[in-house]
């Protein structure tokens, strides 16, 4: 019989994630996947997965989960805080980054995200689950993805795929960068937006709120004075755009947006910048920067380099 | 006509059909949606995650490290898709519709607003032969119209919490249909039993954007035994 995780604490918002689910934002589909690429890959790579393999996203407080057949090589990536138990009743601190070995009846407790909102566990081989329209990203508004569509419960058995060996245990040292500059393109309705606001948005300090998760982070700052209108016709939405309601507060939409949209946008995220900013907890405080396409795109090329 | 193509963020670019909400422009707007799907099936086109049509835009959501906006606005510039034929791609959709009282939650508010009689409104509703202007909000979720001038009204001053699936709401001159349980602030005028939306099938919407609707009146006891294929 092949080995599983059995789930004793599910953790706030552990969802499987993968790179996401494309080709049906037209339906109504929002894409989904992982928030923070680089860690995601990162998990994979340290139990020689595929980089695209599915993985278990945990946002601060993750899973308590106990192996249950066949010794697994298992890695956490991230800013992590988290135990390993063994079956004799040792306790081993855990090392994030860095590959493992766990046994029948080891059990791995991840605590706490540390100065961060997203973490992964990969485990060699991967997790068995239903693939859906290709994907086995969760988007849990929809119910959609494996185990319907749901967050990760307790009492549940994650089963993972059967391979010949375990693979052999790997480090990787990353650095986190600590600095808060956002960098962003000017959006399509950036010119709705009155001379001051447009200043005070590249000026000002705008303080991550309570009201974030994978679908949008709501920012807190100077209010932003729309001087055309506060609704656009309804167009499609792309992830990391920056959106501003009637209240003049930026909601930046993140992985599980909405797939259409009626409010204007000040500015859009640039891809090199979109995991930093996921990681941002209620209370930091970030800034914008204006860049042009020229610059995301060589961000993007320094970016790539680190996979 | 395609007016302008501008960047969004460095991975996506929005293809912009003026300002007028109207069939004519958003059949051009489709013509594109279908021209950029078929280029990806004939591979023509890499590294296109999402093409997601809306009323005068199409906004198209690609993987920097397989194509930039460059590249992407070229290739769009230098294809002839205008003379595509919508039929072509799109179906006429027939859907069944119960008007029952218990499922039409607004015809008072349609009666006093359109100075009609409920009757009449659903004359009119049957009448129509919709155009699926857009899918989303969520899961196979389409916007349709034109509703004649006679039937246009306002949104509810205060949303639902919770809708039933399958309601059919109308505001202005769209109609919707509620593919999953969710909040909405549409004037419901009845409900179809029929499933538009099963993320487990290779087509998961029954509707795409850019096809025709009918609806087909049915008695409550037909909806009670309507069976999805």
């Amino acid at each position: 019989m092949s080995s599983y995780f059995k789930i004793l604490r599910p953790g706030i918002n552990s969802t499987f994630q993968d790179l996401g689910r494309f080709q049906l934002q037209h339906l109504g589909v929002a894409p989904s996947g992982c928030m923070d690429k680089f860690l995601f890959s990162i998990s994979n790579k340290l139990v020689g997965n595929n980089s695209s393999e599915g993985a278990l996203e945990f946002a601060y407080q993750g899973p308590l989960l106990e192996l249950v057949g066949e010794s697994a090589l298992v890695a956490v990536s991230g800013r992590i805080n988290f135990n390993i138990t063994k079956k004799n009743g040792d306790l081993i601190k855990g090392k994030p980054n860095e590959s493992f070995l766990i046994q029948d009846g080891d059990k791995i407790d991840i605590l706490s995200t540390i100065d961060s909102a997203y973490g992964y566990l990969s485990v060699a081989g991967g997790f068995k689950l239903k693939e859906v329209n290709g994907s086995i990203s969760t988007l849990v508004r929809a119910r959609i993805g494996p185990k319907d569509g749901d967050k990760l419960k307790i009492g549940e058995k994650i089963f993972l795929n059967d391979i010949s060996s375990s693979g052999v245990k790997n480090k990787i040292k990353l650095h986190f960068e600590k600095n808060n500059t956002i960098r962003v393109i000017k959006g399509l309705q950036f010119n709705y937006f009155s001379n001051k606001s447009r200043e005070d948005f590249f000026s000002k300090e705008y303080k991550v709120t309570r009201l974030t998760d994978r679908m949008g982070m709501r920012l807190e700052g100077e209010k932003l004075e729309n001087i055309v209108s506060t609704n656009i016709k309804s167009e499609g939405i792309i992830k990391g755009s920056v959106q501003i309601p009637g209240d003049g507060q930026p909601i930046i939409l993140l992985s599980d947006h909405p797939t259409i949209g009626g409010y204007p946008k000040i500015a859009n995220i640039i891809t090199a910048d979109y995991d930093k900013l996921v990681q941002k907890t209620p209370g930091s405080k970030i800034k914008f920067k204006m860049v042009d396409l020229t610059i995301a795109e060589s961000a993007f090329r320094q970016y790539v380099r680190k996979f | 006509m395609l007016k302008k193509i501008s960047n969004i963020g460095d991975c996506g670019i929005s293809c912009d059909f003026g300002d007028e909400v109207s069939k004519k422009t958003n059949r051009e707007v489709i013509k594109l949606f279908n021209f950029i799907m078929d280029s990806i099936k004939s591979k023509k086109l890499k590294g296109i995650l999402n093409s997601t049509p809306s009323y005068n835009k199409l906004i198209i959501n690609f993987d920097l490290a397989k194509v930039k906006s460059k590249e992407l606005i070229e290739f769009i510039k230098s294809n002839d898709y205008s003379k595509t034929i919508l039929s072509e791609k799109n179906k006429n959709v027939e859907i069944p519709i119960c008007y029952d009282e218990e499922f039409a939650l607004d015809i008072k508010r349609l009666e006093n607003k359109t100075k009609l009689s409920f009757k009449e409104i659903v004359e009119k509703h049957l009448k129509t032969n919709f155009f699926v202007y857009m899918i989303g909000f969520v899961p196979g979720h389409p916007f349709m119209g034109d509703l004649g001038k006679e039937l246009e009204i306002d949104r509810l001053e205060t949303p639902r919490v919770k809708l039933p699936k399958g309601s059919v709401g109308v505001v202005e001159k769209f109609c919707n249909i509620y593919s999953f349980e969710s909040p909405g602030g549409w004037n419901i005028i009845g409900k179809t039993p029929f499933d538009l939306f099963d993320i487990n099938k290779k087509d998961p919407s029954k509707l795409l954007p850019g096809d025709t609707v009918k609806f087909k009146s049915i008695s409550k006891k037909e909806f009670l035994t309507f069976k999805n294929e």
